[in-house]
């Protein structure tokens, strides 16, 4: 067992970031009531004009629009004092500090979305520390190649993403977690772990978890312990009695010595994505492209939950109007990204879009089981009904479910009744009856001068008296002015004949 | 003769059968055996259309390719009919011997229909494909045939008599007089018999 923390140190700021137009621009997160609002987090432009976290929201905004000469109030602030006067020269007051209210469920939300990202390399990802992701790694591996391939992967990864982070692998969770808190790169292993702890400081050490009443840290800095090595020093029991069992297992944690549950993060199974036009978009053909972006996404994303999709809602947020629904419905679970094109595509050929769209969006809200399909080893049976699925699958999507039919045989006597409506129990024995014509009309049509001759017949066909559609017919074989050969019947003692099939 | 094998072996002459029953499969049989003794190749050509002509339904079709169907749906493979002329009677074709569960139809018209039985003949999954489309011209025939060819499927497209005069793609073209008698308008690698075949039940 092998697990990587991730700790991100400016997801609020850089979540938030992700949303504006330009990200270079002087930007902060302000926290707080209303008349009290102070900085929480400022990107690199903000804090090279001295933004600092903590201050209040005034001073900060006022940092720009001071005139030049009197920045030195922001000066002592700056980390590079001889370069402030330089910037300031050359952002001037023209630039504005931008703000944004801190949003927890956004970051929560961001959270949320790198478990689901890390969910891609691990089963085994939790939440459980704020403002950090731990995952095992050592089951996967074997999979994503050797450790050094892996943590280039997830830190460009990372990078793509836009999210900052310190990275450390080690032995158990707790451990990864204090780790990160010092170092961004380590990767140590069993043998290592106790001398990497050893030099950690107290107060990055986690200890603040273990009891919010009592500050452990300053007690123990107090008592003059400064490392965590100290502390694996001393007899257990001493540490015990005087610092209770809290400290032991947090320490006993850290060491791999007392199993820690973590909850494990489990992704929605619910997909949701939208795509902004920059100009109104008239026709279905112009949706291609980003129907295509969107259905990769949600391939990527059926493939780390291993699911498929069945039936998914595409949504056009029209220019002017409401916006318009579409529900896209598939025979069978499907998650390859051509697959899915080409079956929405196929279906979106019956829509006539309301108004130009502005926006659209996909949304997914149930998963379904998927069975990839084996090419390899397909043969024969197998490959057929594959086959014949996509073919089903292919015609539903154009034509609509209800036009594709099967042929089901019911034990109802009345043609209309057990052809066109099924109606009766299904006929389970092959009976042999009276002979029946391969074609039935759908309406009976009034005949009386084609039939040339009475073939065979008749044949009583009286029955439906308790449902209302009762007839009594006598049907014949009759043969056509052409040579035809029709299934006709009149009522008995009436006139008329009546065309109700071919013999074909 | 000498003369006759001179000019074969200079490639002057060139023997029209031989080339279409090199590339072409094994014919499946139609299950009438006068047909067959007369059909090249001993029954329907297989990856390839059969065009079936004739005044409308009830002139003896079903009875015609009952055989094949019910063998085919007796194998488990599936059997698909493009736009019937009527609604397919389960009990009749059950007592021809066709399984039902291997038996589709597809309720569909014009562009639709025509659209449907190229995907079921490119799909390659389908037995055999039937279907009616009397709107279908030579060209559409034509893209039928291809597909007929790249699916490996068999397939029988009905059309009205009023197309007996135009060009026809098809290997094979049947007319169909009066109920259980046909006759063979082209066939290709063989010659087509001047006198009407019987088949079906009277046969």
């Amino acid at each position: 067992m092998r697990w990587v923390c991730l700790l991100f140190p400016r997801l609020a700021l850089e979540g938030a970031l992700r949303r504006r137009a330009n990200p270079e621009a002087p930007f902060a997160l302000i926290d707080g009531p209303a008349p009290r609002q102070c900085i929480r987090a400022a990107n690199r432009a903000a804090r090279d004009q001295g933004v600092k976290p903590g201050q209040a929201r005034g001073f900060a905004e006022a940092l720009f629009n001071a005139p030049l000469f009197k920045a030195p109030d922001a000066a002592p602030l700056s980390k590079a004092p001889n370069a402030a006067p330089d910037r300031g020269s050359r952002s001037g007051s023209s630039q504005r500090l931008e703000t944004a209210p801190f949003d927890a469920e956004s970051v929560e939300r961001w959270r949320r979305r790198l478990a689901t990202w890390a969910y891609g390399f691990s089963a085994q990802v939790s939440l459980h520390y704020p403002h950090a992701l731990v995952f095992e790694i050592a089951s996967s591996l074997d999979l994503l190649g050797p450790w050094p391939r892996l943590e280039a992967r997830l830190r460009a990864e990372l990078a793509e993403l836009g999210f900052s982070h310190r990275l450390v692998i080690a032995h158990n969770p707790a451990a990864a977690r204090v780790l990160v808190n010092a170092h961004d790169g380590l990767a140590v292993d069993e043998g290592g772990l106790e001398s990497a702890l050893a030099t950690l400081r107290l107060e990055r050490a986690g200890l603040g978890s273990i009891d919010a009443d009592r500050d452990i840290v300053q007690t123990l800095k107090r008592s003059g312990f400064q490392r965590l090595g100290e502390l694996f020093a001393l007899p257990r029991s001493a540490l015990a009695r005087r610092f209770g069992a809290g400290l032991m297992r947090h320490l006993g944690e850290l060491r791999g010595e007392w199993p820690l549950a973590l909850d494990y993060h489990r992704p929605t199974p619910r997909f949701s994505r939208t795509f902004e036009f920059d100009r109104p978009v008239y026709a279905i053909t112009g949706l291609t492209f980003p129907l295509k972006r969107l259905l990769q996404e949600l391939s990527v994303f059926l493939m780390g939950q291993d699911a498929g999709v069945e039936r998914f809602r595409l949504m056009f947020e029209l220019e002017d109007g409401p916006a318009q629904p579409v529900e896209i419905g598939l025979v069978s679970a499907q998650r390859d990204p051509d697959t899915l094109l080409e079956l929405t595509r196929s279906q979106l050929e019956r829509v006539r879009l309301a108004g130009p769209v502005m926006r659209l969006t996909l949304f997914a809200p149930r998963l379904s089981a998927y069975a990839p399909i084996r090419r390899e080893l397909l043969e024969g049976p197998a490959r057929q009904a594959q086959a014949w699925a996509t073919l089903h699958q292919r015609l539903v999507a154009r034509l609509g479910e209800p036009v594709l039919k099967p042929l089901v045989e019911y034990r109802e006597h009345r043609p209309e009744m057990a052809v066109l409506h099924g109606a009766g129990p299904r006929a389970r024995d092959a009976r042999a009856g009276a002979p029946r014509p391969g074609w039935l009309a759908s309406v009976p049509q009034r005949c009386d001068d084609d039939v040339v001759q009475l073939l065979a017949g008749p044949e009583r066909i009286e029955s439906g008296w308790w449902d209302g559609g009762d007839i009594r017919r006598d049907y014949y074989l009759a043969q056509w002015a052409d040579g035809r050969h029709a299934w006709v019947w009149c009522e008995p003692g009436r006139q008329g004949w009546y065309l109700h099939g071919w013999f074909g | 003769m000498n003369g006759l094998k001179a000019l074969l072996d200079s490639r002057q002459v060139w023997r029209a059968q031989a080339g279409v029953d090199s590339d072409r499969g094994e014919a499946v049989a139609s299950g009438h055996a006068q047909l067959d003794a007369i059909l090249p190749g001993g029954g329907w050509p297989p990856a390839a259309i059969s065009e079936l002509l004739s005044t409308g339904a009830g002139n003896g079709e079903l009875a015609l390719l009952w055989p094949v169907l019910s063998r085919m749906t007796r194998e488990g493979r599936p059997i698909v009919l493009v736009s019937p002329p009527g609604v397919p009677y389960p009990a009749a074709w059950r007592q021809a011997g066709v399984a039902l569960e291997q038996c589709h139809w597809l309720d569909v018209q014009g562009r639709e229909a025509l659209w449907a039985t190229e995907q079921c003949l490119r799909a390659g999954c389908c037995a055999v494909v039937v279907a009616w489309l009397p709107q279908a011209d030579s060209r559409l025939m034509r893209r039928l045939q291809v597909a007929a060819a790249s699916g490996d499927t068999l397939a029988f497209v009905h059309r009205p008599l009023a197309k007996v005069p135009e060009a026809s793609p098809a290997p094979l073209r049947i007319r169909l007089h009066r109920h259980a008698e046909l006759e063979i308008l082209k066939c290709r690698g063989g010659f087509a018999p001047a006198r009407r075949i019987a088949f079906g039940a009277g046969a």
